[in-house]
């Protein structure tokens, strides 16, 4: 029995194998959701950070960057620097080299460092320092379909399982002053660090396949991180009708694992259609298989974070 | 001649481009397909190896030996990453956050500290399809870090004069793309022509032009979009090397795990001129 | 008894903080002389060395009890290695006073 005073729900999407659709689903899940006219209206994270799309399709107003500080990388000043090799002797990630403006003193190349500030202790001259490097933005924005935040990590960068965790904390924070039903995350492909930080401490985990084979073998890895993890977590398969056996083996897979398999969504070109219009599929295309399909979806992801809908 | 095959947005056909190049050349020279998505790989569904060797993907983390430790702290202090903390006169270790870097080692004025190896993972090699070598790295669930595995990984990939190397990137624009592409002659970034793709192509353009390395682009599932893709490359002066149409039946093919190259032979001849032009473009490479 | 409840602000209205490792205050209270400090938690923006950062803190400042929403394992761990009790906050508590409140009546 949810009260008024209820904590947020979260819900994060994942895949394992990109493309299959998690954030043409997530659009459209936040048009459904705002379109309900609800009082405790949802809250939408892009988790995906150092490649974040959802922005594209609901559409933010103006963005305003905060920035995000990550890691700190080191630094040599070659006005102390010796080159007497102390640094690149005790660096794993062949990160110290001479310099190639001078081969006089050592460089550290910031692609490669890892931040580990070992050499930092081996320098006899003091010469290095850790420097904190902002490593991308977050933001905080008003779409036609809610609040979204969503960041954008600079290209190249560690941490981004950091920023999936500030990014999550804010849209928590600010489900608790909105009082929120619930935050939905967009999740990022994989099941590293960014997807361990996207889905700890979710409360149902949506995962989002596709019925080819590599849709399956990545089914099964994100599945096991999703338990490792203790998300419970339910199965849609999208793009369903293109390998009819592949939809038959997920099912399989499904029941043997006894997971709930809540949907199938057919292929519709409508999908990458909306995607360029920078739309969710269900406002653009409410009739299509796909929306409606997906509305299914929606209900019964609703149903089983119990949700109230008014 | 060391080729990545790379792209931002997760399915716009990596390992479908990837695989099929791997088949293509494996006539010419010695193919070594190398998958670096290690979080979920999936060359192998396509290739088909048959591994013969698998190693664990270890990570050195710190042991305390406790009858040396004096609790003075060091080892917490110099930590970037938060991997030790003291709980009176313990050094407690946490693994996952370790990243096996040395520093405590290396800091420890007791000489206390001994490094044991910690799996996260394997790495494995074997012989696939039209005699391809194939390596692989596998994260173990629940491990967050795959650069250390793509990092081994490519290590193992021994050099060897006449071969081509050919690495699949996972899908993303952070530090495990990074790994992969690293001393690459080569990227081949795979987009498809919609806002997603293009918007997580500027990602990766980014990334190529940071670590010097020549690109192009292969437009997969061309038609389901516009052609403000082509506009916007054109402004980076990156050559599309290759167009893919959309079409159902190699979707559903692919699906079944079918390559490209056994569905529509000939792109076997047409990713051969692929590979002449990025030779010709390395080659020519004045930077 | 030390007592340590991860709190939004330094205060003891303030609204408690429900996650351990990155809430953004960590009030100390000690309940035999009501005296009280809040410190900043190291973990606040951390990733997975959250919990370890912010532990430590708990660990060095002598706390007995620390009271939050919930911890995660890597604060747990260190925890039980120092033998500090953890304990969660009731659902109806809202501020740092009331979890102090709750902790000192409610057996």
């Amino acid at each position: 029995m949810s009260t008024q005073n209820s904590k947020a729900k979260q819900l994060i999407i994942l895949s394992g194998k990109g493309g299959t659709g998690k954030t043409s689903i997530s659009a459209a899940f936040a048009h459904l959701s705002a379109a309900r006219g609800n009082s405790r209206p949802m809250v939408f994270v892009d988790a995906d950070v150092d490649a974040a799309n959802l922005s594209l399709v609901l559409q933010p107003g103006n963005l305003d960057p905060k920035e995000f500080w990550g890691g700190s990388l080191a630094e040599i000043d070659p006005e102390k620097c010796i080159n007497c090799g102390a640094c690149s002797a005790v660096c794993r990630y062949d990160a110290i080299f001479p310099d190639p403006k001078n081969d006089q003193v050592q460089w550290i190349d910031p692609i490669a460092c890892d931040g580990c500030g070992a050499c930092v202790y081996a320098c006899p001259t003091g010469a290095i320092a850790m420097v904190q490097q902002q490593e991308g933005n977050w933001f905080q924005s008003n779409t036609p379909y809610g609040t979204l935040f969503h960041a954008e990590l600079f290209p190249g960068r560690e941490n981004s399982g950091k920023l999936v965790t500030l990014i999550k904390q804010q849209a928590r924070l600010y489900a608790e002053d909105i009082q929120s039903q619930c935050v939905v995350i967009d999740g990022p492909p994989g099941i590293g660090c960014p997807v361990i930080s996207a889905c700890a401490g979710t409360d149902l985990g949506l995962i989002v396949t596709e019925p080819s084979l590599m849709g399956l073998h990545d089914l099964k890895r994100v599945l096991g991180t999703l338990r490792h993890f203790h998300v419970p977590s339910v199965i849609c398969i999208n793009k369903a009708d293109i390998y009819p056996e592949g939809t038959r083996a997920i099912r399989e897979y499904a029941a043997a694992e006894g997971i709930d398999l809540i949907g199938e969504i057919p292929y519709d070109e409508k999908i990458p259609r909306a995607m360029i219009e920078g739309k969710p599929v269900t406002v653009l295309f409410p009739d299509s298989f796909a929306a409606k399909a997906i509305q299914e979806v929606w209900h019964k992801t609703t149903s089983l974070l119990q949700l109230q809908e008014d | 001649m060391q080729i990545a095959v790379a792209s931002g947005k997760g399915g716009t056909g990596k390992t479908t481009i990837a695989t099929s190049l791997a088949l293509s050349l494996a006539g010419l020279a010695d193919v070594r397909y190398v998958d670096c998505d290690v979080e979920a790989p999936n060359g192998h569904l396509f290739l088909k190896p048959e591994f013969t060797e698998s190693a664990p993907a270890v990570i050195r983390i710190p042991q305390i030996q406790t009858e040396k430790c004096t609790a003075c702290g060091r080892c917490v202090e110099v930590c970037e990453f938060h991997a030790l903390a003291q709980v009176g006169k313990n050094i407690l270790v946490f693994p996952q956050l370790c990243h096996g870097c040395g520093s405590c080692t290396w800091n420890c004025p007791e000489n206390a500290i001994v490094e044991v190896p910690n799996p996260i993972g394997t790495l494995e090699r074997g012989m696939a399809l039209e005699n391809i070598e194939f390596f692989r790295g596998l994260l173990t669930i629940s491990e967050p870090m795959p650069t250390p595995i793509i990092r081994q990984l490519k290590k193992r990939v021994y050099p060897q004069p006449n071969t081509i190397n050919i690495y699949d990137a996972p899908p993303g624009a952070s530090c495990s793309v990074v790994e992969t592409l690293r001393g690459v002659d080569f990227a081949l970034l795979v987009t498809e022509p919609t806002s997603f793709g293009l918007h997580d192509l500027k990602q990766m353009l980014g990334i190529v032009s940071d670590m010097n390395i020549p690109s192009g682009v292969v437009i997969n599932r061309d038609g389901i979009g516009d052609d403000s893709l082509k506009d916007t490359l054109q402004d980076y002066n990156i050559p599309i090397l290759l167009r893919v149409p959309f079409d159902r039946v190699l979707a559903e093919s692919l699906a079944a795990g079918r390559t490209l190259v056994d569905v529509y032979p000939e792109y076997r001849d047409i990713l051969r001129e692929l590979y002449q032009k990025v030779t010709e473009i390395v080659g020519g490479k004045t930077k | 008894m030390k007592l340590i409840i991860s709190a939004q602000n330094p205060s003891l209205e303030a609204q408690v903080d429900r996650r351990f490792g990155r809430c953004m205050w960590l009030v100390l209270f000690d309940t035999e002389t009501n005296q009280w400090e809040a410190f900043q938690n190291p973990g606040a923006s951390q990733s997975g060395g959250a919990g370890v950062a912010a532990a430590q803190l708990v660990v060095d400042k002598g706390a007995d009890v620390v009271l939050s929403g919930d911890f995660g394992p890597n604060a747990s761990r260190a925890f039980q290695a120092a033998k500090i009790g953890m304990q969660r906050f009731t659902d109806s508590t809202t501020t740092v006073q009331e979890a102090v409140d709750h902790f000192k009546y409610v057996k």
